[in-house]
């Protein structure tokens, strides 16, 4: 019956609208698995790093003055790099020729001297005797052992020879070299070898440049909400204000980059790479977004809330202090960390503050340089080094949990809180 | 005179609530048929399960015979599409869609394929318009928004909407607690016309307005079915005494 | 530092003063045994307000007039010692005395030393001049305001003026953000375009910031057309689209129609986690994931794919800006009146029906708007494009080559060592004119189109 085929058609047709919502669904989903898996798998082996155990011997005559103290001059005098190579040759004592000798010295990190050195001057007791530290592999020995070198390319290309493959192979079965947690990467700030490198400094900048981002936007985004809500009246302005600030929540983000470089670096002279510009021009970026949850969750309080105060003699401002900005904390609470996730993963505008500095130290104070952790994935992604890509993706890692973690807590909240008025 | 709907031990829940308890109910064909009662005493939801536009409600669930034509409606075979076909309905807030009044009344005829060419729709329109009374009122603006309109001209155009797809039956949720009574006077008119060629089951809340229309009146009272019977009956010498409470206006 | 220290010593001395206001007002009200106007706090209150912000808005104007009324002085005084000193040098020689004075260089020209203990001695000066009037304005207007303190005055409602008008002024601070952008923008624009002509800008076809074009050209050291900049960045915006829109939207016709609503609870918040991930994150995805893969994927077919290809760059960016398409779909759909579905299902429409022919045409305004804010989001994002699209401007639409994009563009414009005034440097700044002309015409037309939306079906 040609009324039946035509239902079946339509019914199919239905079938069909379903199908692609699944799957562009499936694919959504698919997508989030790919990223994630790929940056974990690439990720996930940075938690661990090759150490070297060495077997040293400092003399304390040389070091110590009489207080029993490490005397600064003479620590930075001493040759801590060619002790350190030296007590790492001796499990090679075959090895005689110059060039040999350089190429066994380039599997122990060029920093490892200073690693050494800071270890001594910690612990003074540990002079005169033999004591054994793990020192770190180079980057090129680490990402070996993790199975990501590849040595199929011709041994003139490799940054590794086919020597050095040989030795660190006996190393690894003499448990010479072995892979440990990786401390540094928790511990220190960038640096220009991969195996000292480490999110610390990142982290703290990412902390600083988020209170200044808080502090300003915070109590601007509600102070202008509640102007919005309560005090204004529909106007020109009024309306103004809204266009601008729905649009300045779209504008994109790199345009506050160079807002901040030009008004802040040039024309206010601020210094660069510091936090405290950093947290000014994401404040600037977040302010409309926190405003426009602020304002949804103070609407979503029902007015009669407000009238009920008003009618027993309480002002506007009194109304809206007592009854109706505490009701709505917990919306303005999740608009904000919303907003503060959001700047806490930017990186762009801070490319355009010189945010993207190579920076050793970890910053102290909200005017020292500093790198924020988004711009240092970005760093470690674009460097040439395959060691520092394993770190980026670690960091993407700490950052993403984290993120989540953030966003968890304000769904949380908004579901604990949420009034069904 | 034949029944067009048969209904029996009808029990409707939503989530752990019961809406309507155990109701039983014969609908005559070709006629008006009223359900009346204070807010909240399932009529509407009764109504709702005649052409199954509860399935689009979460958590509601229907049990009981419920038969169009001696068919159960709510057999695996019937297809509700089928059957929305056929038992057409007009809700409570006229809502016409954002579209030209041609596309409004269009739509139905095209989606079930009832117009095999341009000049065929065309005349479904025409017609559809006609038989709800607009027809002179929107001649000259077949293709201005629907939305433009006034509230009763837009109550009737979702009546030509719903003639246009041809049904047995229109059901009428409160069709006009949204208009004036000028509005209002128009659309009984309409009804006791469409009557002729229509079974009509209409939900009001205004207990005139039934009087005035309906053969047959039902008055549910807490989701229970309490009287059934001659609209007149009801109205001058109901046999409930709560029929009796709240045609007088002591309960509602 | 001197900054925190001042901005604490001002709140710790206005919190004195409203200790000894409170205590003055509830003096006063015993001994002249007349009922206050307002409550006593807010008396004490609104001291505070005077007391505290004059001084830091002194403090503030200070601490940013300082430096640059010291960096005037020195100018002028190195100019004084060395009159054959160009601008530059000047500037050079003062960035020198700063980073002696901080102790970052030691220098052995004795001139520049002199200069420096000199500029150390009246930033010193300076700093406790600072300190001095910032807290003395503090407590005279505190003592001036206890002693005028009149119980007949309403101080609620001076304190409640304040406020709101500290509120306005919160209000107009976007205002004052979208002011200070095209400004400063415009600023840096037009000082590029007095170097570089303005229709060579607009309508240029060749970008290379780095080449001179001919040996004799004065201004210009390179070429400015940003034609093919524009063209590479719609290329990669487009591909985003292809891949975003019909997955976003048909995702959203999903959650807001079809899925139950056990699904709909899981779903969201996973997409929702996709649209919290960093841009850095789909950046590094897109470079070390999605580039290889088409290169390999091409090779594989024999056709070439550059390993910085567009259309890398734009299907990550394109997986970026789903979940912001569905979950604004989403709630477009969903503010459609039930009434009209519940009209089409009662004429027998089926689901699909009643989605395509009543849900998607009602909710046509807000879904086009939000179609705009995603092109937006795409002509803006910046990280994706930065890690994985190219640098080299060629004029071309095939998404297997190289192609660059405006936000490229300006971030290797400013992030390596340029000065200030260079050409280069003021072209980033054209760029981003342009960028932020086009994102503000698309937001402007998606938010008025959105908001037809909203007040039809208000």
């Amino acid at each position: 019956m040609n009324k039946d085929k035509r239902l079946k058609k339509r019914h199919a047709r239905e079938k069909r609208l379903k199908f692609y919502g699944i799957t562009s669904i499936c694919i959504a989903l698919m997508m989030l698995f790919t990223l994630l898996s790929s940056i974990t798998l690439n990720g996930y082996t940075a938690m661990q790093q090759a150490y070297i155990p060495l077997k040293i011997i400092v003399p304390g005559e040389k070091l110590l003055n009489s207080d029993g103290e490490v005397d600064a001059q003479k620590a930075l005098l001493f040759n801590w790099d060619s002790k350190v190579k030296k007590a790492f040759r001796t499990n090679f004592p075959e090895v005689k020729s110059r060039s040999d000798k350089k190429e066994l010295n380039r599997l122990i990190s060029s920093n490892s001297g200073y690693d050494v050195k800071q270890f001594f001057i910690k612990n003074v007791d540990a002079f005169d005797n033999e004591r054994v530290i793990w020192i770190t592999a180079s980057d090129d020995v680490d990402q070996y052992l993790k199975g990501r070198f590849n040595t199929n390319i011709s041994e003139e290309d490799r940054r590794l020879t086919n020597k050095q493959l040989n030795w660190i192979d006996r190393m690894r079965s003499e448990g010479l070299v072995k892979l440990k947690f990786n401390k540094n990467f928790f511990t220190s700030a960038d640096s220009r070898e991969p195996e000292s490198s480490g999110i610390l400094g990142a982290v703290v900048g990412s902390a600083l440049t988020m209170f200044v981002t808080v502090l300003l936007s915070l109590p601007l985004a509600v102070m202008a909400s509640i102007y919005l809500e309560y005090f204004a009246k529909p106007s020109r302005l009024t309306d103004f204000i809204e266009v601008n600030i729905n649009n300045l929540a779209a504008v994109p983000s790199i345009v506050f980059g160079l807002l901040g470089l030009s008004l802040f670096l040039s024309f206010f002279g601020l210094p660069r790479s510091v936090p405290l510009v950093g947290g000014m021009v994401l404040a600037l970026m977040t302010i409309p977004t926190v405003i426009i949850a602020t304002r949804a969750s103070i609407r979503a309080v029902p007015p009669s809330i407000k009238d009920a105060a008003l009618g027993l003699g309480a002002s506007k401002m009194q109304a809206a202090f007592h009854h109706v900005v505490p009701l709505a904390m917990p919306g303005i609470l999740t608009g904000t960390i919303i907003g503060i996730a959001q700047a806490l993963g930017e990186s762009a505008p801070l490319l355009m503050i010189g945010m993207v500095a190579f920076i050793i130290d970890v910053p102290s104070s909200f005017t020292s340089p500093a790198t924020a952790l988004p711009v240092q994935i970005f760093m470690w992604a674009d460097s040439a080094e395959r060691a520092f890509y394993e770190r980026s993706s670690l960091a993407i890692m700490f950052l993403v949990v984290f993120l989540i973690m953030v966003n968890l807590v304000a769904v949380i909240l908004r579901r604990k809180f949420e009034k069904k008025w | 005179m034949k029944n067009k709907f048969e209904t029996e031990n009808v029990v409707v829940h939503y989530g752990t609530k019961i809406a309507i308890d155990n109701i039983s109910l014969n609908i005559e064909a070709n006629n008006i048929t009223s359900l009346i009662g204070p807010s909240g005493c399932g009529k509407s939801t009764f109504l709702r399960c005649l052409n199954r536009m509860n399935d689009t409600i979460d958590g509601c669930s229907v049990s009981g015979k419920l038969l169009l034509d001696n068919e159960d409606i709510y057999s695996d075979e019937i297809d509700p599409v089928d059957l929305r076909a056929k038992v057409g309905m007009v809700f409570q807030k006229p809502n016409p869609f954002p579209k030209s009044i041609f596309e409004n009344i269009a739509y139905g005829p095209k989606i079930h394929g009832l117009a095999k060419s341009k000049a065929e729709l065309n005349d479904i329109v025409l017609q559809s318009l006609e038989r709800a009374g607009l027809i002179d009122e929107v001649r000259d603006r077949l293709h201005d928004s629907a939305t433009g309109l006034s509230g009763g001209q837009q109550q009737r155009i979702c009546i030509a909407r719903a003639i246009a797809v041809n049904p047995e039956v229109i059901l009428m949720d409160e069709p006009c607690s949204a208009l004036d009574p000028i509005a209002t006077a128009v659309i009984e008119e309409l009804l006791d016309q469409l009557s002729k060629d229509f079974t009509i089951v209409i939900v009001t809340h205004s207990m005139a307005q039934a009087a005035r229309v309906s053969t047959k009146t039902a008055f549910f009272h807490l989701g229970k079915l309490v009287e059934f019977g001659e609209t007149q009956k009801i109205f001058t010498n109901p046999e409930e005494e709560k029929t009796q409470n709240y045609i007088t206006g002591r309960i509602g | 530092m001197t900054f925190l220290i001042l901005t604490f010593s001002l709140i710790a001395f206005s919190s004195v003063s409203y200790l000894v206001c409170r205590n003055r007002v509830l003096y006063k009200i015993k001994v002249t045994k007349t009922a206050s106007k307002s409550l006593p706090k807010h008396y004490s209150q609104n001291l505070l307000i005077w007391s505290f912000v004059p001084a830091f808005i002194l403090l503030l104007l200070l601490t940013i007039g300082t430096p640059r009324l010291l960096d005037g002085l020195y100018s002028e005084r190195i100019a004084e010692a060395h009159p054959h000193f160009s601008l530059a040098e000047i500037q050079l020689n003062l960035s020198k005395v700063k980073n002696i004075v901080a102790g970052a260089v030691s220098s052995d020209e004795d001139s520049v030393n002199i200069i420096a203990g000199e500029f150390a001695s009246s930033s010193q000066n300076f700093e406790i001049l600072k300190s001095l009037s910032t807290i003395l304005l503090c407590m005279l207007c505190s003592i001036i305001f206890i002693k005028n303190i009149d119980l007949s005055k309403n101080a609620r409602e001076s304190v409640e003026n304040f406020l709101q008008g500290a509120f306005l002024v919160a209000a107009i601070f976007a205002i004052l953000t979208t002011v200070a952008i095209i400004v400063s923008l415009s600023v840096e624009a037009i000082r590029f375009f007095s170097l570089y002509n303005f229709f060579d800008f607009i309508f240029g076809l060749h970008w290379a910031p780095n080449i001179a074009i001919r040996e004799d050209q004065v201004a210009a050291q390179g070429s400015f057309g940003m034609i093919p900049v524009l063209l590479g960045t719609i290329v990669v915006a487009t591909i985003a689209m292809f891949v975003a829109l019909p997955i976003g939207l048909f995702s959203a016709i999903y959650l807001a129609e079809f899925a139950s609503k056990p699904v709909r609870d899981i779903i969201k918040p996973i997409l929702e986690i996709l649209a919290g991930i960093p841009t850095v994150v789909y950046g590094y995805f897109a470079a070390l994931t999605a580039a290889p893969f088409f290169r390999d994927l091409g090779a594989g077919l024999g056709i070439s794919v550059s390993s910085e290809s567009a259309i890398a760059a734009g299907s990550v960016m394109g997986i970026m800006i789903i979940p912001f398409i569905s979950s604004l779909s989403d709630d477009v759909i969903r503010s459609v009146p039930q009434s009209l579905r519940d009209g089409s299902y009662g004429l027998g429409a089926t689901q699909a029906e009643t989605i395509t022919k009543v849900v998607l045409p009602a909710a046509l305004p807000g879904l086009v708007g939000a179609f705009l804010l995603a092109v937006s989001r795409a002509i803006g994002e910046t990280m994706i494009v930065v890690m994985a699209a190219g640098l080299s401007a060629k004029l071309t639409v095939n998404p297997l080559e190289t192609v660059t994009t405006v936000t490229v563009q300006i971030v290797s414009l400013l992030t390596g060592d340029t000065e200030f005034d260079d050409i280069k440097t003021l072209s980033a700044f054209g760029l981003g004119l342009a960028l932020f002309t086009f994102t503000l015409l698309l937001n402007v037309l998606a938010l008025t189109i959105s908001r037809r939306l909203a007040e039809r079906y208000d």
